[in-house]
């Protein structure tokens, strides 16, 4: 269910600007690991290389090594689309499908997997909605559109609709930033229990969420705009905020910077 | 209108010489003496203007607004008393009889043949202009390179510009030879299917007027579906993708869904254009008043060319007969609109709160 990310030496580019310079990072199965740091440092660039949505972008592109379980994904024989199967991505904003019901939010990945039984969704949607904790708050009205939940109600449901593929690996751009306090514990609480079965990554500015929820954090900084961003320190999260050894960690952890 | 700006600066800091009071904290006493309006009673709160810029604007777009009413009445008012005289004095059913014979003295005419002209005509303009426009506009919005975007897009917004008259002439004397070259091709091996039966001869046929007509709605029907697909959310299309889509699959989950509204909007638009079209069809068609499903024979006529064609020649009678088929034609594309709006928010729950 869950699989090893490993990055090497991994270098983003958008256009001639390098985003992020050499970053090595392993993460182990059924972890959650954040990623903090100043904003423009690269987490989300980051982030997106990892499921290989940064090259979407209009000349973006990634250098180096992206491993999930020993497998490169940037090999040039593997389908692309079949990366982004394995490791799903939840979004800053909730995006919903507008035109689509909940329930054909929920199945949308399964649907573009060519599974069509009504049976089999209906089955896959429950179970990604309760995985989500959505499901009682949705359940009697599934064919409603998915954009007419509340914020965190629309988050959860990106969730569920993400996990419903059975991905491998879950990354989150900063999940809960458009989220009231409530909503942000019941997703933190929904990290907490996808751990079990997912590979976390998850880009947060919230020190106290990272805490919280996070096994292994990795800092991420800029030494001026206009730099790449590097990975400054990766450690148990524990370790991280009571103790690092790295200054500049210390010192954007304790406010002092950033 | 061109004082709107300053009066409504004015109305809202309470009047001349109002702010300064206001700022000092001072009653509404102490108010200079033009400042009735705007402030009064005691109230320290400032008061609506009776004769502002917002009072004067509404005013100013009730009127237009019932301007245009009355416009369309007296329009309807006066086609109508032009139509019923000839109606009156026609010798057959106006809706179910298929030749146009309207002058004073024996007049015959109705309108089964030209309504079924127009309809067929319309409809197989669509049929063939509608998916070519919306793979145009998908490539434009989503396939094609920046560069080739821009140009392509202006090549057809200026396709857009040629008038239908061009169009006509270029159909009857240019287009018509590979048409007609298709439609003898079309009869030899494809005579066993009613719609390219006949023995010719073969050219000003529905298939040209309709192939010229698509050209026409082409442009528009293509640069309103690209403005909707290019307003897809981002996040939306990045969602689907993030999902394991395709590029085609992210198109069909993401932005055609989205962009629905307004490709029925646009396609609804070109048939509107399609059933009006005048002068392109009167050129091109063959005018003849028979309902046949044969669409490469000679032949075919529309209300609109049937009036540009007739309106000339006719009589007091004749004149009213055209009017008439106006009038119908007019309710079609009455109908059509309805139609489409009915379409349109059937799903309004869903398009409501995407916007
Ligand atoms: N689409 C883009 N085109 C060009 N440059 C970009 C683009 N997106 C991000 N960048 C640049 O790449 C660098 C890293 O951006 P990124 O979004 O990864 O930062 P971040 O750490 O996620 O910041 P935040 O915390 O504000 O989300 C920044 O300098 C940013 O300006
Ligand atoms: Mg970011």
């Amino acid at each position: 269910m869950a699989k090893r990310v490993e990055a090497t030496n991994v270098n983003a580019y958008y256009g001639s600007f390098k985003a992020i310079e050499d970053v090595n990072i392993v993460v182990e199965p059924k972890t959650v690991t954040a990623l903090i740091g100043p904003s423009g440092c690269g987490k989300s660039t980051f982030l997106r290389s990892i499921n290989r949505m940064h090259e979407v972008l209009p000349n973006a592109r990634v250098e180096g090594t992206l491993t999930l379980d020993q497998e490169n994904i940037y090999d040039k024989h593997v389908d692309v689309t079949a990366v982004r199967r394995l490791i799903g991505m939840v979004f800053q904003r909730p995006n919903p499908f507008p035109t689509m019901s909940i329930f054909d939010n929920v199945v949308a990945g399964l649907k573009l997997n060519g599974v069509n039984k009504k049976a089999v969704l209906q089955e896959a949607a429950e179970k990604s909605l309760r995985s989500a904790n959505l499901w009682d708050e949705v359940k009697d009205r599934l064919d409603k559109p998915g954009a007419g939940l509340s914020g965190g109600q629309q988050q959860r449901l990106c969730i569920a609709r993400t996990i419903a593929v059975e991905p491998q690996v879950v990354l989150m751009d900063e999940p809960c930033s458009a989220l009231d306090p409530i909503s942000t514990l019941a997703i933190e609480d929904l990290i907490f229990k996808l751990k079990d079965r997912f590979t976390i990554i998850i880009v947060t500015h919230n020190m106290q969420q990272a805490a919280r929820v996070s096994d292994r954090t990795a800092f991420f900084s800029i030494e001026r705009t206009g730099d790449p961003g590097r990975l400054i320190e990766y450690d148990d999260t524990q370790k991280i905020f009571s103790n690092p050894s790295v200054k500049k960690t210390e010192d954007y952890i304790t406010g002092r910077f950033g | 209108m061109g004082d709107t700006p300053p009066r409504s600066v004015d109305a809202s800091a309470g009047g001349p010489g109002a702010h300064s009071t206001r700022a000092a904290g001072a009653a509404a006493s102490s108010d200079g003496p033009t400042d009735n309006n705007g402030r009064g009673g005691g109230s320290s709160l400032p008061r609506a203007k009776a004769f502002g810029a917002e009072p004067a604007f509404r005013g100013l777009t009730q009127a237009s607004g019932i301007m245009v009413l009355v416009i369309i009445v007296a329009i309807a008012v006066f086609l109508i008393s032009e139509a019923i005289p000839a109606l009156r004095a026609n010798q057959e059913n106006f809706f179910t009889f298929n030749e146009w014979h309207a002058q004073s003295s024996d007049p015959r005419f109705g309108i089964a043949a030209i309504v079924f002209g127009t309809v067929l005509s319309a409809v197989i303009a669509l049929v063939v202009a509608v998916p070519i426009a919306l793979g145009i506009a998908l490539f434009l919005s989503h396939y094609a390179h920046r560069r080739i975007a821009t140009w392509l897009g202006f090549v057809i917004d200026l396709l857009a510009a040629v008038p239908s008259v061009v169009f006509g002439l270029w159909g009857r004397s240019v287009f018509i030879e590979p048409v007609r070259d298709f439609s003898v091709w079309l009869n030899h091996y494809f005579s066993w299917i009613p719609l390219f039966g006949g023995n010719g001869p073969f050219g000003n046929s529905i298939l040209l007027g309709s192939l010229v007509l698509a050209i026409m709605v082409l442009p528009i029907v293509t640069s309103l579906s690209r403005e909707v697909f290019m307003q897809t959310p981002k996040q939306n299309e990045e969602a689907a993708l993030a999902l394991g889509a395709t590029k085609w699959e992210m198109v069909r989950t993401a932005v055609l869904p989205y962009g629905r509204p307004g490709v029925i909007a646009a396609v609804m638009l070109g048939l509107g254009r399609a059933l009006g079209e005048t002068i392109a069809l009167a050129m091109t068609l063959g005018s003849s008043f028979i309902i046949t499903a044969n669409v490469i024979q000679n032949g075919g006529v529309t209300i609109a060319s049937n009036i540009a064609n007739g309106f000339g020649e006719a009589d007091d009678i004749g004149r009213g007969a055209l009017i008439a088929s106006g009038l119908v034609l007019f309710t079609i594309t009455l109908v059509v609109n309805m139609i489409a709006r009915v379409i349109i928010y059937r799903r309004r729950e869903f398009t409501d709160v995407a916007a």
